[in-house]
This record gives structure tokens, sequence and C-alpha cells, in this order.
């Protein structure tokens, strides 16, 4: 069963297909480098006004809902479109509606909305594989500051952004979850260290150690050492977004599947013609309608009650990430040698969508989670 | 296999040692470095060239060959222990197109002016092999190749193209399957030649692979002439030398795989020991990831068992029939599980590329903890196994074939 798109949304989801069609193919990539290419990126959204969909007006955002996040997130997943709209929009616009005081979100939103800020989430460790309660990185207060020390792993969206949003535990023994708290810190601050990088799928992160970062204690965002709900809720809503760049990369890359097994020949006759590849089409359809399915109702949890919300955004997450990595490599198979390489966007797909699967938590760590949410 | 289940006699304990003994003397830390770098069948280049090098002088250089030919004189017994010691050792993979592949037809289909010309530039690690076998229109269906040889007074002159030749920029030779007859049987008509890589009308054009290597690459061939003296067997006959080679590549490559799979498997396991579950204790006490790991292990366990009745099977004298090509499905799935496996051990950090950190003399650190550095471009590049000499859907046909028709 489709979901019944209101007329907004299906404009917004043609006229971001036929953006990203018309000003960010595959072909577009062989023009400039990944990083000018994003900041286009970035600007066209920013002038279509969909930096601003989940904000309160306000702030000049559009109100907008989950849903809304959805679409966008899906068109960028099939265009494979590499943006940090994840990153500042979802993660860090997340932070800031759910967390952040009226002055903060007054300062910070309309720069998103604009084009003019990008913000990174910092809470990955070396050693918190996928708990963001490990949190090992700390904040001492000394008078009207805290101090930053210790290291974030693999901050996507880091290297441009300006603000960064931090989890440092303020008390307690690490993976309790007491005592972790939010700062926001300028990229900028002195003692932070960025080694910046591209990853194996276009997208840009860092590592990040941070010396003595002095921080005022008014760039603590909620309450201290209680901030782990509200991070729980905005990774909730990134893994949902996450899940609907997913379907859309596997849409993207179902097309191309069934367009190449229509025409490549082999032994006489197109590949469609083989009833092992046929099932193998059909497989891959049930699956993406799969997908799109538990990502759609997860996003329509989100707003709900919060064990609730995360309950299903584990499920979707535990199945789109089976779903998509079935899709992926049957991808690459199916296209054989020419999926391998660099030149066709199929190998581009197949490694966003594969590196997608970590993000967030993989299937097992979602599993679980979904296992207890369910008792 | 393991050695400790030969039951070695004095003499194969001695001869194991001293094998044993090379490998400690002269794989050094940039050879193996080198080795683990591999994503993929072959070693960087460089180190596989200068590693063949240094077995040819050892006597070494291709001790499957026969004596005649500079071969070890190995008995069977000798040259499984040589197998398993090499597993252990873990020299960078040379590229093996002419030790492995073209040699073996060489000394089989070839005169005996090929014979003197070509093998002893092969065995001393001076004439690097290409393969030329599929074209764009002809991949696993590769009867249906279309490049044409046309025979013009003493050459034939070649014109089309071939594909996915790994390490051609590095081969000063290819041996190729050429079009000379179209026949009723698609089969019929092909001829086999040896050809100089740098005969006029050749260009290369390289292909970036998935893992951001160059790997494979692209071969145009306009008005190429080249001697019939460098045809190998006779004309429209060159499908029976591929057949030939077709059998040497499924058999080493048995032994191969088996042994890199336990590697593989190994590998793995250390990978998880180092990582943490999250929550405070390793990744191996997470019961699901080591519940994956744990039936990968058990494939790994049947594979090499299953290989050893081959291998032990096939140093007694027969090809290497069906079963070889069942277990060689199983094995490559076997170890695309693995890899991604590893990959989903090392979380966040499968993400950053880390091209410039993988060579032998690395152009940048690695970000984040050593062992990260490895998984993401192996996971990628082992794609290829199961698509490189045949889908599995294509041997599934073939295996079907044996069973039920």
């Amino acid at each position: 069963m489709r979901y019944a798109w209101t007329e907004e949304q299906s404009l917004l989801r043609a006229t971001l297909e036929r953006l990203f069609a018309e000003r960010f193919n595959f072909a577009d990539r062989t023009r400039t480098t990944a990083q000018a290419l994003s900041t286009e990126a970035w600007r066209s959204l920013a002038e279509l006004g969909v930096l601003g969909l989940p904000f309160a007006s306000e702030y000049g955002g559009s109100e907008g809902e989950a849903i809304d996040v959805v679409i966008v997130m899906e068109a960028l997943g099939w265009g494979l479109v590499a943006t940090p709209y994840l990153s500042t929009v979802v993660l860090g616009g997340g932070l800031l509606r759910h967390g952040a005081d009226q002055d903060l979100k007054a300062r910070t939103i309309p720069q998103i909305i604009s084009g003019a800020a990008q913000i990174a989430f910092a809470f990955a460790e070396q050693e918190s594989r996928f708990n963001p309660a490990n949190v090992a990185l700390s904040a001492s207060q000394e008078g009207g500051h805290f101090k930053l020390n210790g290291r974030k792993a693999v901050v996507y969206g880091a290297p441009e952004a300006q603000h960064l949003f931090v989890s440092a535990r303020t008390d307690g023994a690490r993976m309790e979850r007491e005592g972790v708290s939010l700062f926001i810190v300028p990229a900028d601050a002195p003692g932070l260290e960025m080694r910046a990088y591209l990853t194996a799928d276009r997208h840009s992160a860092a590592d990040i150690a941070f010396h003595d970062v002095a921080v005022p204690s008014e760039a603590m965002i909620g309450p201290q050492g209680r901030a782990l709900g509200l991070i729980e809720r905005v990774l909730d809503e990134a893994v949902v977004a996450a899940c609907a760049e997913a379907v859309g990369a596997i849409g993207a890359l179902n097309a191309r599947c069934v367009q190449h097994c229509r025409t490549r020949e082999a032994f006489g006759q197109p590949l469609a013609k083989f009833q092992a590849l046929r099932h193998r089409l059909v497989d891959m359809r049930v699956a993406y309608e799969q997908a799109s399915a538990i990502t759609l109702k997860a996003a329509q949890s989100l707003d709900g009650p919060s064990k609730q919300r995360s309950r299903m955004a584990s499920a979707c997450k535990t199945q789109v990430c089976q779903d998509s990595a079935f899709i992926a490599k049957a991808a690459v198979q199916l296209h054989g040698a020419i999926g391998m390489t660099d030149e066709l966007d199929v190998g581009h797909y197949f490694r966003r969508v594969m590196l997608l699967q970590h993000l967030f938590g993989g299937a097992d760590f979602h599993l679980r989670r979904f296992l207890d949410l369910s008792r | 296999m393991d050695i400790e289940t030969l039951n070695l006699a004095a003499d194969e304990i001695e001869f194991r040692d001293k094998v044993r003994a090379f490998y400690q003397e002269n794989l050094t830390p940039e050879l193996r470095r080198a080795a683990q770098l591999t994503t993929w069948t072959f070693a960087e280049f460089e180190y596989g060239r200068q590693w063949q090098k240094i077995l040819y002088a050892h006597g070494w250089g291709a001790p499957h060959w026969p004596v005649e030919y500079g071969g070890a004189g190995f008995t069977p017994r000798q040259r499984l222990i040589w197998e398993l010691e090499t597993a252990r050792a873990h020299p960078p993979e040379i590229m093996r197109m002419g030790r492995d592949y073209a040699a073996p037809c060489i000394m089989h289909f070839g005169t005996d002016e090929q014979k003197r010309f070509f093998l002893p530039k092969i065995i001393a690690g001076d004439d690097w092999w290409a393969q030329g076998y599929s074209e764009p229109g002809a991949g696993s269906d590769l009867g249906a190749l279309r490049l044409s040889a046309v025979p013009d007074g003493d050459d034939y002159v070649l014109n089309g193209s071939k594909i996915w030749t790994t390490f051609a920029q590095y081969a000063n030779r290819i041996f190729m399957l050429t079009r000379t007859a179209t026949m009723e049987k698609k089969q019929l008509g092909i001829t086999f030649l040896l050809v100089d890589m740098d005969s006029p009308g050749i260009e290369v054009r390289p292909i970036i692979n998935i893992a951001g290597e160059h790997e494979f690459n692209e071969i145009f061939f306009t008005d190429v002439r080249v001697p019939k003296a460098r045809r190998l067997g006779e004309e429209h006959q060159g499908w029976a030398v591929a057949r030939y080679l077709l059998l040497f590549e499924h058999g080493a490559g048995l032994a191969r795989s088996a042994a890199e799979l336990k590697r593989r498997a190994a590998w793995v396991r250390e990978i998880a020991s180092i990582e943490s579950d999250g929550f405070g204790a390793s990744l191996l006490d997470d019961p699901d990831f080591s519940r994956k790991l744990g039936l990968l292990e058990i494939g790994v366990e049947a594979a090499d068992f299953a290989a050893d009745q081959l291998i032990l099977a096939a140093t007694s004298g027969s090809a290497p029939g069906y079963e070889a090509e069942l277990l060689n499905v199983r094995s490559r799935e076997l170890d695309q599980s693995l890899t991604e496996l590893a990959m989903e051990a090392i979380g966040y950090y499968a993400a950053p590329d880390q091209r410039d950190a993988r060579y032998v003399d690395p152009k940048a650190n690695v970000i984040g903890p050593a062992h990260v550095l490895m998984p993401t471009p192996i996971f990628l590049a082992q794609r290829g196994a199961t698509i490189a000499g045949g889908t599995p859907d294509i041997h599934r046909n073939n295996l079907a074939r044996h069973l039920l028709d």
C-alpha cells in the first residue's frame, strides 16, 4: 500500500528529483570535487527552502512533518547527492529544536535555513560502538566554564561545520546513562584539533581531539548530566532519515538493475530472460517495498510516545539494513564487473548503502533494542 | 589442512624446516606488508616482482613446473608441504597469469621455439603476462568474444578490445583469445595468441575499481600485427587451450582459496577481539556477532577439509572434477561473508577512505586504530570474487547439468 502524499509533498518530491537529475547527476561528479558539489547542492536546497522544512515558523521554518524529511532524504538517496542535510538539519536541527533555549534557536536556526551555517554532531568514540551512553570525553567545570578533553570518531560533516554539538561526560562512570551532557562548541575553538577526510562514499567527516577546549556554561544544552534522552530522541530521528536515504538509493539501484537486465545480453538473450535472475529481481522489489513501508511507518511514530518512537526507529533500521544490503549486493552482482568500477554509479550507491548500515547502529544493535523495547 | 595431520617423516620435517627458514630469511617487512595490503588477487606489483626474483634465485621460481623448465622436482608430498608453508608464511601474491596460467599452456601446446623463448623469462620474473579473455560483450558468456584476428601474410591483424585485464598496466605480454572465424558453434573459430604489449596499435585505458584501486584495464587493439608464429595451438582451436588453462586456474585456486579462507577467518576473529562491543566488553562477547562469526568459521573448516580431499586426489594424478566447482562457489561466498563481517566489526571506522595509507610506502597515516585499515577495501574488492571466473549463476547452471541431466 502506498502512502498518500499531500499535494505539497508530491510537489516537493518532484522538485527535488528534477533538481538532482538536472544539476547533480552522476556525470557532474567528474567536473568538480566532492566538496564543491556538496556546497553547490547545499546552496540549491537553501534556495528551495528545503533546509527550513522541520523548523518552527517563528525562526523562518515551514513547520513540516517528519514525513517531509523522509521525502528529502529519499530524494538525496535516489540522486546519490552528498550533502550535510543529515548532520546539519536532522541531527543539528533536531538537537536545537528539542533541546535548545529560545535564544540559541533564534541565533542558529535562521543560519541553517539560509544555508549560512552547517552543524555536526560528535557523539561516537572509538570504544563506544553504537552505544550513545558510552561517553568518555570529559567536561570538567572550572568557574563559569567547562573544559572538554577527549576524542570523537568519524564525525560526519565536521570539516565544513561552524558549530559542533558534542556529547561529554560531566559526571558518572563511562557507559552510565546519568552524567552525559551536551555542549555546542564553535568548530574553530582553541584546543580543538580536527583530522578531516573523505569517506568511501564521498561524504566528508573528521576525527576530533579536544585538548582543554573551554566553553562557557551557557554552551550546555539541556540539564547537566541528563542529555541522553534528548540525544536518543534525535538519533531516532536520524535513524529514520538514514533509512529514508537508503530507501531512495535502493530504489535507484532496482531501476538500474531492471534496465540493465533488459538490455544486457548473454548466451543469446537478455539477462531478464533467465529465471534465476527474474526471481532475484522480484525479490529485490519486494525488499524495496518492505524497506519503504517500514520507513514511513517509523517516520509517523517519531512525534509519538518515546518508547514507541524508539521501538519503531529500531524496527526500521533492522529491516532497512537487511533489505538494503541485499539489494546493494545483488545490484553489483547483476551488473558484473562494470558494477565493480568507479565509472558506473552502481558501485557508488553500493558504498553509500553499505556504510549507511553502520550509521547510528547496525541491524544487530537495533534488533536487540527493538526486542528490549517490545517487552 | 594442518601440516601436523600429515605425519611427516624425518626427511619431510627437514624439508619443511628448509622451506620455513627460507621464508623466515627472505620475507622482509616490506614484502610482508605488501601481502597484508592486498585487497583483491595480487600484491602491489613491484613487491610481487621482487618476490618472484627471490624465489627464482633460490630455484623455487616455479616449483610446480617440470624440472626441464626449471621446476623444483618436488614429490607430491613435498608440493603439499610447500603449499602449506607458503600459506603459513603469507608472501606477497605475484601477478600469476604468466607463471601459473600461460606457462602450462605453452608447455602443453607450444612449439619448441615458443617454449625456449617464453618460459625462461616467466620463471625469472622478467616477463609479466596479462590475460586477454573478457570483452565488453563477452563476460561470463566468453564464447561470445569478437576481437577479430584476420590472417594477412605471416601475421594476424587484430582489431577490437579486451576488458577487465587485471594489472595489464604492468604486463609486457598478453595471452588472448581472438575470433578468426564465425562458425555455427561459437566456441569454434577462436584462436589463442601470445602478444607483445608494446606492439604498435595497443592502447591501455585504466579502470579504477570500487575500492579505488587501479586493478582493471580496457585494452584497445587497432590493426595490431601479430606474427603467426605467436599462435598457441591450431588456428580456430583456441577454445581447447582455454579449457586446458581453466583446469590449472581452478586447480591452483583450490589450495590457495582454502588457505586464504582460513587466514581470513582468523583475521576477522582478531579484529573482533580488538574491537569493543560498546558496552564495556569485547565484540567477541557480543552473542549476535560471535554467532555469525562462529557459523562462518565452521563453514571454513568444512571447506578446508573438502579442499584437502580434492588436493590429495589431484596430487595422485586426476584432474579436479565438478566437486571443485561446487567447493569454489561455496568458498567465494564464504569469503565475501567474512569480509562483510570484518567491515561490520570496525563500526564507524569502516567509513574513512584510506587509500593513501594502503601503499607499502604509505602516503598518509591510518585514520583510527591500525586494524581498521583493510576491512572496507577488502570487502569492496571481494565483490569481484563472485564475478571474475564466472558468476555463481553460471557455475550453478554447470553443476545442475551434472546433477540433473
